[in-house]
């Protein structure tokens, strides 16, 4: 465990000079201390792949509300877990899972979802701060389950991370192409004998399983960074379906490994690194688009409509 | 335009087994239809039989059942009585060999597929797996927009398209897997005249070069009074078929609505009035236009 107390043995050490800054960033000793986190490393390297991927179908169907509905039900399992003194991951996805199936299950059209999802989270969020309170043991454990605690990822942790991880990815691959049909244009998916229905029930499945493993790393309270904000962010640069996957698993790993390595010397949990390079991420992508819109206002929204061949 | 010759490269050898031996048989076949949402009979007794190369119309006020009746013969929507084949086949079954342009318009924030996304996904989107890059897909795609007059804004996010160019890239959508009925759901909606034109004129195009039955639902038959081979008219749980001369006349129509309605003919145009629940909604309409739009 290099956890906090390492880290502030680091910082007593350091002196007067330092101050809050050292505390946030502090990379003494670094080359040590990358040698204690292979697993983190690799915990993140699959985060981040599943993140960007799943979040980019959390964008295109509309579900940043249900993947935190999600997370604090899942939050409640692995509180659970912890009290029983049984594994927390195997916790966290049966807490998913169920709040998954749930909203799949209840909230079929939009409205009727967020509404099951606003039923859902608080009923999920107390239980787990029930489940916190019950529970003797260390505190540091609990704060793990809000805000993450990859630096202390060990290694049968890992292989429930690598296994989830693979489940989440051939299913992702196999239901790839009519979930982007079924997503973005249900109507015709449908006529076309997509089964809309029964995938967006797999999806949300998929989601929670996603979800369990994000709360792994960056807490409960803070997966949306990793499964949303990394594809949203994608989105604002390309339209096109083979980048944004790919930007979007880009960002997600650029925010989910600086993070981790930033966070690696200080005394502060992983989640403000990912979060805070998250939205720089976002930031500008945003700001790239709107100084692309201004100097150019039309190229790509509304040339073609002037010059509309009539072909028939 | 020569899309006739365009190659299906998907599976021509299933395409060519599915083709029934009699060209002339009814590619839609309906007897005895009967469609009810609880004791609500939108319609009964609907005999339809709809031929290859034919152009039905079906008209009616809102609440009549029009959707619905493109529900049933897409499979998605079971008959309460009556049977219905499809190709020959149960509805639902032959789903490829039917083209589908919807009524919904994306919306502008909707801006995460392209016109030439949207056009793939109905060549292979119902397919399992991932999308793989492959050329003779994107040839198929740059040919189906090009024949609609939709290649300048191929890379354009379909909501950033008006009204018409999205229809037509709908109509390259639905004839991705060069469909032997095409069924259209108000395509028209909400366009100016000159896209009304277009649009109608890409269809009975269509029609023309592949002998596509096509079955559209509209409020408005003016904009497709010239093409229309024969008008099914929806009303108070009945209906009556018949070319437009026979259908669109006061008598015929007062007799559906069982209240005096006048059709007047107008410089080639169709004028009714005195339609019941036209325009502004009828106490039923929320409870079917619910039902309709699941």
């Amino acid at each position: 465990m290099i956890g906090p107390g390492y880290g502030f043995a680091l910082f007593a050490d350091g002196g007067e000079d330092t101050g809050i800054w050292h505390q946030i960033f502090n990379f003494d000793n670094y080359g040590e201390l990358l040698g204690l986190v292979q697993n983190s490393l690799l915990a993140g390297v699959l985060l981040g792949l599943v993140g960007g991927l799943v979040g980019v179908f959390v964008i295109t169907r509309d579900l940043p509300f249900a993947v935190h509905g999600i997370s604090e039900l899942s939050f409640a399992g692995a509180s659970a877990a912890l009290l029983l003194g049984v594994n927390i991951v195997a916790g966290s996805i049966a807490g998913s899972l169920i709040a998954a199936g749930a909203i799949g299950v209840l909230g079929v059209r939009a409205r009727d979802r967020n509404s099951v999802i606003g039923i859902i989270m608080p009923f999920g969020l107390g239980l787990g701060v029930l489940f916190l309170s019950l529970y003797k043991g260390r505190a540091a454990n609990k704060f793990g389950i809000l805000t993450g605690q990859i630096i202390a990822v060990s290694t049968p942790q890992t292989a429930w991370l690598l296994g989830t991880s693979v489940v989440v990815l051939i299913a992702l691959a196999l239901v790839w192409r009519p979930l982007t049909f079924a997503s973005v244009d249900p109507e015709v998916a449908e006529a076309r004998g997509v089964p809309v229905r029964a995938l967006s029930l797999a999806f949300m499945l998929v989601l929670g399983l996603a979800v369990a493993l994000c709360v792994q790393i960056v807490g409960a309270l803070l997966v949306l960074a990793l499964l949303v904000t990394p594809a949203a962010a994608a989105a604002r640069v390309t339209a096109s379906p083979l980048l944004l996957p790919v930007l979007s698993v880009v960002f997600a790993l650029c925010a989910m490994e600086g993070g981790i390595l930033l966070a690696l010397g200080s005394t502060i949990p992983i989640s403000p690194y990912v979060t805070t390079l998250a939205f720089l991420i976002y930031l500008g992508c945003r700001l790239a688009t709107a100084r692309r819109a201004t100097r150019a206002p039309g190229p790509a929204l509304g040339s073609p409509r002037g010059t509309v061949r009539t072909h028939t | 335009m020569g899309r006739a010759e365009v190659v299906f490269p998907l599976s021509p050898a299933d395409r060519g087994a599915s083709r029934s031996a009699d060209p002339g048989a009814p590619v839609i076949s309906l007897r005895d239809g009967v469609l009810a949402y609880g004791d609500r009979v939108l319609w009964r007794d609907l005999r339809l039989d709809v031929r290859p190369g034919e152009f039905l119309a079906v008209l009616g006020p809102n609440g009549s059942g029009k959707t619905s009746l493109l529900r049933v013969l897409l499979g998605r929507q079971q008959l309460t009585g009556g049977s219905l084949a499809v190709l020959g086949r149960p509805p639902g079954s032959g789903s490829r060999h039917i083209g589908y342009i919807p009524q919904q318009a994306f919306q502008p924030t909707h801006t995460l597929l392209r016109a030439r996304d949207l056009v793939r996904l109905g060549l292979d989107g119902h397919c399992w797996g991932l999308p793989l890059a492959r050329r003779t897909i994107r040839h198929r795609v740059d040919d189906l927009l090009d024949a609609v007059g939709a290649a300048a804004y191929a890379d354009t996010p379909i909501g950033r398209l008006s009204g018409g160019e999205q229809q037509r890239v709908r109509i390259a959508q639905a004839l991705a897997t060069d469909p032997r009925i095409l069924l259209c759901d108000e395509p028209l909606l909400s366009l100016d005249l000159q896209h009304q034109r277009t649009i109608t004129e890409l269809v009975a195009e269509r029609r023309r070069s592949a002998g596509t039955a096509v079955v559209f639902v509209t409020h408005e038959i003016n904009p497709v009074l010239g093409l229309v081979d024969r008008v099914l008219y929806l009303a108070q749980g009945g209906h009556r078929m018949g070319s437009p001369d026979e259908v669109m006349t006061s008598s015929t129509l007062s007799e559906l609505y069982g209240t005096q309605v006048d059709v007047v003919r107008v410089g080639g145009r169709i004028v009714v009035v005195g339609e019941p629940n036209a325009g502004t909604g009828h106490p039923h309409d929320d409870g079917a236009e619910g039902g309709e739009s699941q």
